[in-house]
């Protein structure tokens, strides 16, 4: 089996594989087979605040089909999961709740903010008394996602370009 | 019963109720004082039933609030609205969360976001808000210089 052709984008396999009897050789490195193997397996965590949700579930059923990706794993407990999806508004009273669930993923863990409100309180931005204005005033995040709320394609996306963010990144 | 028949019918219970005209539903608009009499009429009175109360809402209108009723019968399958004014100062009303059980939580709301006390209500505290939260959200006039960015 050709290991060149795991990689589900079309990334090759970062080293040379080496034939030999009874087994094979590798030239690679570690850094590069470490950020290979987390990119391709993100495991989100079951979070959704909002509308925002309906379109990450869509994004993880049949049409769509994150699995595609490595993301089909979703888990119910931060205890298992890599990534964070922020789906929706986050309000004063929800901050502390995705702290703590930030908190308690283990490392390395990522962060997504998936549409308006995520990235600054989009259509709650003015006169709200209720809404966090941009999740990244609890906690840090690796990519935004524009829309209200955004197509399954544009959270496919954000998703290869944290895949990529991985790979580029030292592990 | 259809409209015209829940306004006779209502009219007959309370001779001085008012009607508002040209709504979907039958609505009826009655003061503060007269409110718990008149929900237990709509809720025991036969013909009406009306058993099920399924909105509660709050209006600020600057000068005065405005509580409005959503209730409707699962024996007769008819909706009736009641409107009931409120002084702005003063907004309290007297309520119904001894004649349908469910008001006790849309009170309860209705106090949290509009600072509308309701008399003789079993657990009258904040629901949404925070304990300690100072003010009422949903008022037109209410400001909130941390929380808040006006436009």
């Amino acid at each position: 089996m050709d290991v060149s052709t795991q990689n589900m984008d079309n990334k090759p396999f970062p080293g040379e594989v080496h034939p030999t009897a009874g087994g094979g050789i590798l030239v690679t490195k570690l850094d590069e087979v470490i950020n290979w193997a987390r990119s391709n397996s993100l495991w989100p965590l079951v979070f959704g605040t909002s509308c925002c949700a309906i379109e990450m579930m869509s994004t993880a059923g049949a049409k769509y089909d994150w699995s595609r990706f490595g993301f089909e794993v979703a888990r119910a407990t931060p205890r298992q999961a890599d990534v964070i999806i922020i789906a929706g508004t986050i309000v004063n009273k929800m901050a502390p709740v995705l702290k703590r669930l930030y908190d308690q993923m283990a490392d390395p863990k990522y962060v997504i903010a998936m549409g308006a409100c995520a990235t600054s309180g989009g259509p709650f931005f003015y006169n709200t008394y209720s809404v966090v204005k941009g999740a990244d005033h609890v906690i840090p995040v690796d990519v935004y996602v524009a829309g209200c709320p955004p197509r399954p394609e544009a959270l496919l996306h954000a998703l290869m370009t944290l895949q990529e963010k991985i790979r580029r990144g030292a592990s | 019963m259809n409209k015209e028949e829940l306004k006779v019918r209502i009219e007959e219970l309370f001779p001085s109720s008012v009607f508002e005209e040209g709504t979907e539903w039958t609505t009826v608009v009655i003061d503060p004082a007269g409110w718990e009499g008149f929900a237990r009429g709509l809720r025991g009175a036969e013909g009406l039933e009306l058993d099920y109360l399924f909105c509660v809402t709050a209006i600020d209108w600057k000068t005065h609030f405005t509580m409005v009723y959503h209730l409707t019968s699962t024996v007769c399958r008819h909706t009736v609205v009641v409107k009931v004014k409120l002084d702005h100062d003063r907004p309290v009303i007297r309520t119904v969360s001894d004649i349908w059980r469910t008001a006790e939580f849309h009170e309860r709301e209705a106090f949290d976001l509009f600072g509308v006390v309701f008399t003789d209500h079993p657990d009258l505290r904040r629901l949404f808000m925070t304990d300690e939260w100072k003010g009422w959200p949903l008022r037109k006039d209410y400001e909130d210089p941390v929380n808040m960015i006006k436009l």
